[in-house]
């Protein structure tokens, strides 16, 4: 493996680690939460509502069988 | 000192001391196995790199606009605590295996002495087992060391934070001279995992242009509700695998 792409593997690992469903959903919650905050509907909810349902979304997959 | 200031040393300092802590694992396994005056360069020329890395990244991450700031170091706070927090709670619930540095260390000094004695005064074995240790190890560290300081514009007190944490680590380990298997690591990490999480979802709503209901004092409601939530989640995890389940509180401070 070339170093480019062992530094790209070790800030991955670093970075996203065992899910990358995870920091994906970060990316989309965070925009979404920039979007809804320019209307005048409060945004602060969209992120910890997110990180509910990332987080058992995560474990669920992890904690199943096989 | 405010509240956000006591999250942040709070955070920092349990952050420091579990990298610091598993860093300090290696070191010894590898200085009392092999050659402790390589293990210490090593770890020594590690800190050394890192420190420039702390100055370089740090000067710029400063610079930053608030909003931007807080919308990417935010960002990548939470994934990093999602992260963390996903392991802690596999651990808890006995999905995972639980942290062990007794058998970490052992493993080490196993792998330490059946590479070959060192053929002179330098050991090349030792020099480059602890530097990779301390330089990862420690890369976390400034990650968090700096996401909370810049978010914070504290930068000193959270790098006083990491850096009493790291003595009082290290000063344990020296007057131990084995590996700190008594800390109650994986509870730190769970820990450490909802501030991070808390902390990173506090920010980077904010830096995407969301006003918190009570401002800063939001955080006082979101670091509980997440800790909930994450007990809440070991409870069901350990339910799903009965033959392996402890009781939550043995779980969490093995």
């Amino acid at each position: 493996m070339s170093r480019l792409a062992a530094l790209g593997a070790f800030v991955w690992e670093f970075v996203v680690g065992d899910d990358w469903r995870v920091a994906a959903g970060v990316v989309l919650a965070i925009a979404l939460t920039a979007a809804v905050a320019t209307t005048t509907v409060a945004a602060w909810w969209i992120l910890p509502l997110a990180v509910a349902g990332l987080l058992a979304l995560t474990l669920h997959r992890a904690g199943r069988p096989g | 000192m405010s509240a956000t200031d006591v999250g942040l040393v709070l955070a920092v300092g349990l952050a420091c001391a579990v990298e610091a802590v598993e860093a300090l694992t290696i070191v010894l396994a590898v200085g009392l196995t092999r050659s402790w005056r390589s293990t210490l360069t090593g770890a020594a020329v590690a800190l050394v790199v890192l420190a420039a890395v702390t100055a370089a990244l740090g000067t710029a991450v400063t610079t930053l606009p608030l909003n931007a700031l807080r919308v990417g170091v935010g960002g990548l706070l939470l994934v990093f605590g999602l992260q963390w927090l996903r392991k802690a709670i596999l651990r808890a619930s006995h999905i995972k295996a639980l942290h062990d540095e007794s058998e970490i260390y052992a493993r080490e000094r196993a792998a330490a002495a059946a590479a070959g004695r060192p053929a002179g005064a330098r050991d090349a074995y030792s020099f480059t087992i602890a530097f990779k240790g301390v330089f990862l190890e420690g890369l976390e560290v400034v990650f968090i060391v700096l996401t909370f300081g810049a978010n914070q514009h504290r930068i000193g007190l959270a790098a006083a934070a990491a850096g009493v944490a790291v003595l009082l680590v290290v000063v344990a380990g020296v007057a131990i001279r084995g590996p700190l298997a008594r800390v109650p690591e994986n509870a730190m990490k769970f820990g450490v995992g909802v501030m991070l999480t808390s902390f990173g979802t506090f920010w980077s709503a904010e830096g995407a242009g969301a006003h918190w209901p009570g401002s800063d004092a939001a955080l006082l409601v979101l670091i509980p509700a997440v800790l909930v939530f994450a007990l809440a989640c070991v409870a069901a995890l350990s339910r799903r695998a009965p033959a392996a389940v402890e009781p939550l509180e043995t779980a969490l401070t093995t």
